[in-house]
C-alpha cells in the first residue's frame, strides 16, 4: 500500500555534503534502493560515497538537479522516477532539471540497469529519499528560526513559519549539509500529490526534437575507428579461415583482425554462454575511418566456415517441439489436484495447440558499443541494460580488474530485451584490446537481425475437462526452444480457479541464441490462453465474459500465497472493459474480441474491434483498461500502453521469422514486416483510479493484444487462429459472405 | 578519395569520401551531425530521412556524389532553436518513447506539410507509412502531424 513507511535507517541510505560552489548534494543508491527483492538497505552500515550512484543537488538559487543513473530505453523512467523524488521533496517541477550520465565527481562510480520493474521497486525508496531531503531542509530552517520543525510548512521549495516568514531551500542548503540525516520523514498522502498523477513531458524531448547526440551510436572520440564484425552466417558455424586482401585495399579500411580466442577460452568447452551470449567462434573485424568504409570492408572479406554443430531449420524445430508436446519428458511447475482423473471422468475434453515463431527484437538503433582499452583503464560507452554484468564479463574476458572499467550508459534506441545481453560490449572490448585504440563497433541492420538473441519459438497445448457444465481440469503444456517460462507464470490466472490444474514444461536445446523479448513468454502465452478461454466458453455454451468472472469468483479469499493476481482487480477491469467498449452492442460489421490478462504485476483488459474493409478484416480500435495502481505520469503511461498494444498487434499479425540450415529467413525490413502507421489501431485507454502502489507499464499491455485480435478475427470470420503470425493463416482471411456483399 | 562540396543547413562543407558513400554516413561520420539516424540502410525504415531540395529523401541510399549541388536540410537545421511547427507539435504531443526514429519522422512530416498544409487523416497515414517506429507511437505521430498542420495554418 502507498501509505507504508519504511523501517530502515536513512542514515545508511543517504549521505549529504556541501558543494564547493555552495549548495547541498544528497547521494543515494538507486540500485540498492530499487533492487528486485524490495528489501530496504538495512545492511548498508558500511556505505561510503562510492556506493552512491544517484544524487540530488540543490543549489543556492533553489534549482534542483536530479542525477539519474537509470538507463532510458524508451519506457519513460528518466522522467517518472525523478517525478517521484520531486513530489516528496516538494519542489516545483519547473525548477527541476534531470541529468543522466556521469556526474562530474569522483563520488559517482556505479551505474545501474533499469527494467520493467523500475517504478514498482523504486516507489518506496524514491519517495523516502525526497521526503528525507525535504526534512533536512526543514530542520535547517527550524534551527535558523529556533523553532520546532513541526511548526513549519512547505510549498514548492519555500518554507514558512508561524509568523509568516519564509526561507527558500536555497537559503538553507548550506546549513542542511551540516545536519544529521533525519529518520522521521513523513510521506505525503496521495490526495496531496501535486506532481505524481499529472502529465509531464519526456525530460529529453528538447534534445530529441533537435537531433542532439543522445544515443550510443552518436558517441565518438578523437581518433576513434569504426568496427564492423563478420560473424558466422549460420547458427552452428565457426570460422575456419579468411582472406582480407581485398578488404584491406579498400579506401578508409585501416586494419582487419580476428577476434574470438578470448571468448572461446572463457567459454571452455561450451559453445555458447547463455547468460552472456558469448560465441565460441572466431569473428573477422574490419576497422575503418567511417562506418560505411567498415561495412564495405566487411562485405569484401572472403571467409570459410565449418559446421561445428548441426544447422537447424524451422521444420526441424517444429518436429522437436511437437515431439516434446507428444512425449512425457516434462517438468511440472505447478500441480493442483489430479488433472488426469479430471480428464478421465469428464463429460467433454477440449484440447488445442497454439504456435509462435522466433522473433527478432529489431531495436531501431542497431547494436553498437564504444570501447577504449588501455593499460591503465577500460572505457566503455553505449546502450546496454545490464552494465554490471557487462563490466564483470569484460574484466574476465580481458583478464583485467573490474575496477579498471569505467562504463557509461547512453539513452537507448529501443531495448525490448535485446540489450539485456552484452555480446556487443564483449566484442567491442575484445577489438579495442587487440588494437589498443578507441573503437566503436556498429552492427548493420542485417548483422542485427541475423545474429540476434531471438524470442524462442514456443508451442502451447492446453487441455480442459468439462463436467456438469463446470471446468474441472486444466492442463497447460509448454514446449519451447532453449528455456521455459519463469516460475511466477504458473501462478497467473487461471491458477487457483480450477481444482485440478497442472503446468508442464519441456524444452529443446538449440544452437540458435534466444532470450527475453518484451514480456517474455507471456507475449505469446496470453494469446494462446485467451484464445482457449473463448473456445472453452463456446464449448460450454456459456457467455465468455461471465465464464471469466465466475472463474475469478472462485479464487477470492484464497489462502494460496503463490497466486499472483487479484481476482477483484481482474473482475473490475473486465467489467470496465465491457462497459467502455460497448461489448455486445457493436454495430453490424464490427466484430469484437475480448481478453483479460495479468502479467508484470498489472491487470489489463482489452477489447479489439475488427471491421471488414475491401473484403479483409482490419483491426480498427482497441479499448484498454489498465489497473497499475497510482499512475505516476499519465502522459508517459498512455504512450507505453498504446505502444504495447500496437506493437503486440503488429507482431502477432505480421511477425514471421525462422531458419533455414541455421540461416535466418529475414535480415532486413524488406523481408521482415513490422507494423506501420496504417496498421496502427486507434487505442482508447481507461486507467483504473486507486491509491495502490504503482506497477510497471513497459510490458503488460502487449501480451493481451494478440489474443484480443485472435478472438475478434474468430468473430469476424468464424475461423480460429492457432498460429502466429495471423497474416500467414490463409483460412482466417476468408470473411463471411454477408460482409463482402454488405 | 575524391572530395565533394555539399550544402548542409545552408552551410558549405567539403568532404573527402569514397564516391558510393551514402549521404547518411557523410553527415554522421564526416560532418559530426548525428541527428540523422541509421536504421536499415536500404530505404525501408525512414530513420535517415533528410530534405534534399525540399523533398524527403532517404539519406542511407543517396550516394554523396548525387547530393552535390543540392540543398540538404537535416534535423539540426530544421529550425535554429527547435521552433519549427513540427518540432513544437512533437513536444506538445510528447511523441517519443525511445526517440530514435523521431528525427526521420519529423523530417518526413515537415516535407509533407510543406507540400500539403491541410492534410486529411488518410493523407497523413499515407505520408508517414514509410517511417517505422519500433515503439509503435504511431497514434501520437499521427496526432502531432495534425497539430503541426494547425500551427502552420
Amino acid at each position: 500500500m502507498s501509505k507504508s513507511s519504511i523501517q530502515f535507517s536513512r542514515r545508511n541510505f543517504l549521505r549529504t555534503s556541501s558543494l564547493a560552489s555552495g549548495g547541498l548534494l544528497i547521494g543515494f543508491n538507486l540500485f540498492t534502493a530499487c533492487k528486485s527483492d524490495v528489501k530496504p538497505p538495512v545492511d548498508l552500515a558500511d556505505l561510503n560515497y562510492n556506493d552512491f550512484n544517484a544524487f540530488i543537488k540543490i543549489a543556492k538559487n533553489g534549482a534542483v538537479t536530479i542525477f539519474s543513473p537509470n538507463p532510458e530505453i524508451g519506457q519513460g523512467v528518466k522522467t517518472s522516477m525523478p517525478m517521484i523524488i520531486a513530489e516528496e521533496l516538494d519542489v516545483s517541477w519547473d525548477n527541476v532539471y534531470v541529468q543522466q550520465g556521469v556526474l562530474d565527481t569522483k563520488n559517482y562510480t556505479r551505474q545501474i540497469a533499469g527494467g520493467s520493474q523500475s517504478i514498482r521497486f523504486g516507489w518506496d525508496a524514491l519517495r523516502q529519499t525526497g521526503a528525507t531531503a525535504k526534512q533536512m531542509l526543514v530542520n535547517a530552517a527550524a534551527a535558523r528560526w529556533s523553532v520546532d520543525a513541526s511548526e513549519l510548512t512547505v510549498s514548492e521549495g519555500v518554507i514558512t513559519n508561524k509568523a509568516g516568514e519564509t526561507l527558500t531551500y536555497g537559503d538553507v542548503v548550506d546549513d542542511a549539509a551540516a545536519l544529521e540525516v533525519p529518520e522521521n520523514a513523513v510521506l505525503k498522502e496521495p490526495k496531496d500529490y501535486k506532481i505524481i498523477g499529472t502529465d509531464r513531458r519526456n525530460v529529453d524531448i528538447d534534445k530529441i526534437v533537435t537531433g542532439q547526440p543522445l544515443f550510443g551510436i552518436d558517441y565518438k572520440e578523437e581518433g576513434m575507428l569504426y568496427a564492423s564484425v563478420l560473424r558466422p552466417p549460420a547458427f552452428g558455424q565457426e570460422l575456419v579461415s579468411f582472406d582480407a586482401a581485398e578488404a584491406k585495399a579498400l579506401p578508409g579500411v585501416v586494419d582487419v583482425i580476428k577476434i574470438g580466442d578470448k571468448a572461446k577460452a572463457l567459454l571452455g568447452g561450451e559453445k555458447v554462454n547463455w547468460t552472456a551470449q558469448l560465441s565460441g567462434s572466431g569473428k573477422v573485424v574490419v576497422l575503418a575511418k567511417t562506418t560505411w568504409d567498415a561495412f564495405k570492408g566487411k562485405k569484401a572479406i572472403k571467409a570459410v566456415w565449418s559446421d561445428a554443430t548441426p544447422l537447424e531449420s524451422t521444420e526441424f524445430h517444429d518436429e522437436k517441439l511437437n515431439a516434446l508436446l507428444d512425449g512425457k519428458d516434462f517438468v511440472t511447475m505447478r500441480k493442483d489436484g489430479d488433472v488426469n482423473k479430471a480428464f478421465a471422468t469428464a463429460d467433454k475434453v477440449l484440447e488445442r495447440t497454439y504456435e509462435s515463431p522466433f522473433l527478432p527484437h529489431n531495436c531501431m538503433e542497431p547494436m553498437n558499443f564504444f570501447a577504449n582499452v588501455t593499460d591503465e583503464k577500460i572505457h566503455l560507452v553505449g546502450p546496454v541494460q545490464t552494465p554490471e554484468d557487462a563490466a564483470n564479463t569484460v574484466a574476465e574476458l580481458l583478464g583485467r580488474d573490474v575496477e579498471d572499467i569505467h562504463l557509461e550508459m547512453t539513452r537507448m534506441g529501443g531495448g525490448f530485451g535485446r540489450r539485456l545481453y552484452g555480446d556487443f560490449v564483449y566484442e567491442a572490448a575484445e577489438i579495442s584490446d587487440a588494437v589498443r585504440k578507441p573503437i566503436k563497433m556498429v552492427s548493420s541492420r542485417e548483422d542485427d537481425m541475423s545474429t540476434g538473441v531471438y524470442r524462442p519459438a514456443i508451442k502451447y497445448r492446453i487441455k480442459a475437462a468439462i463436467k456438469d457444465g463446470q471446468l474441472t481440469g486444466y492442463q497447460l503444456k509448454e514446449a519451447a526452444i532453449n528455456g521455459n517460462m519463469y516460475g511466477l507464470i504458473p501462478n497467473f490466472f487461471p491458477a487457483g480457479t480450477v481444482e485440478n490444474y497442472q503446468v508442464d514444461v519441456a524444452n529443446y536445446k538449440s544452437n540458435i541464441t534466444t532470450g527475453a523479448w518484451r514480456a517474455p513468454y507471456t507475449n505469446f502465452l496470453a494469446y494462446a490462453e485467451q484464445s482457449f478461454f473463448d473456445e472453452l466458453a463456446e464449448e460450454m455454451e456459456v457467455d465468455k465474459i461471465k465464464m471469466r468472472l465466475d472463474l475469478l469468483e472462485k479464487v477470492k479469499g484464497t489462502e494460496d500465497e503463490r497466486i499472483q493476481y487479484s481476482a477483484e482487480r481482474m473482475q473490475n477491469v473486465i467489467k470496465m472493459a465491457v462497459d467502455k467498449s460497448g461489448w455486445g452492442k457493436q454495430p453490424k460489421g464490427t466484430y469484437q474480441g475480448f481478453v483479460a490478462y495479468y502479467c508484470h504485476n498489472t491487470h489489463v483488459a482489452e477489447v479489439a474491434d475488427v471491421q471488414i474493409e475491401n473484403g479483409l478484416p482490419v483491426v480498427k480500435k482497441v479499448t484498454c483498461i489498465v489497473d497499475c495502481g497510482i499512475v505516476v505520469n499519465p502522459l508517459g503511461a498512455l504512450n507505453q500502453i498504446e505502444g504495447g498494444i500496437v506493437d503486440g498487434i503488429g507482431h502477432s499479425m505480421y511477425g514471421s521469422f525462422g531458419f533455414e540450415n541455421g540461416v535466418p529467413t529475414a535480415n532486413n525490413y524488406d523481408k521482415y514486416r513490422l507494423g506501420r502507421m496504417k496498421d496502427a489501431a486507434v487505442v482508447e485507454t481507461h486507467l483504473v483510479q486507486n491509491e495502490l502502489s504503482p506497477t510497471g507499464l513497459g510490458e503488460p499491455t502487449l501480451p493481451p493484444a494478440g489474443g484480443a485480435v485472435a478472438n475478434a478475427l474468430k468473430a469476424a470470420t468464424g475461423k480460429r487462429a492457432y498460429k502466429q503470425p495471423f497474416i500467414e493463416q490463409a483460412d482466417l482471411w476468408k470473411v463471411k459472405e454477408e460482409d463482402i456483399l454488405g | 578519395m575524391p572530395t565533394y562540396q555539399l550544402t548542409v543547413n545552408g552551410k558549405a562543407h567539403t568532404v573527402e569520401a569514397s564516391e558510393d558513400t551514402p549521404l547518411l554516413w557523410v553527415l554522421r561520420d564526416h560532418l559530426n551531425m548525428v541527428g540523422t539516424k541509421f536504421g536499415c540502410g536500404i530505404a525501408q525504415c525512414g530513420a535517415c530521412t533528410v530534405h534534399v531540395d525540399g523533398n524527403a529523401t532517404r539519406s542511407c541510399s543517396l550516394p554523396v556524389a548525387s547530393a552535390v549541388g543540392m540543398s540538404i536540410t537535416t534535423i539540426e537545421g530544421l529550425s535554429e532553436d527547435g521552433s519549427h511547427p513540427v518540432q513544437q507539435a512533437w513536444k506538445e504531443v510528447d511523441v517519443p518513447q525511445c526517440g530514435y526514429c523521431q528525427a526521420g519522422q519529423m523530417m518526413t512530416a515537415s516535407a509533407f506539410l510543406a507540400k500539403n498544409p491541410s492534410p486529411t487523416e488518410e493523407e497523413i497515414k499515407d505520408a508517414m507509412n514509410g517511417n517505422i517506429c519500433r515503439c509503435a507511437a504511431y497514434n501520437r505521430i499521427k496526432k502531432a502531424v495534425g497539430v503541426a498542420a494547425e500551427k502552420m495554418a
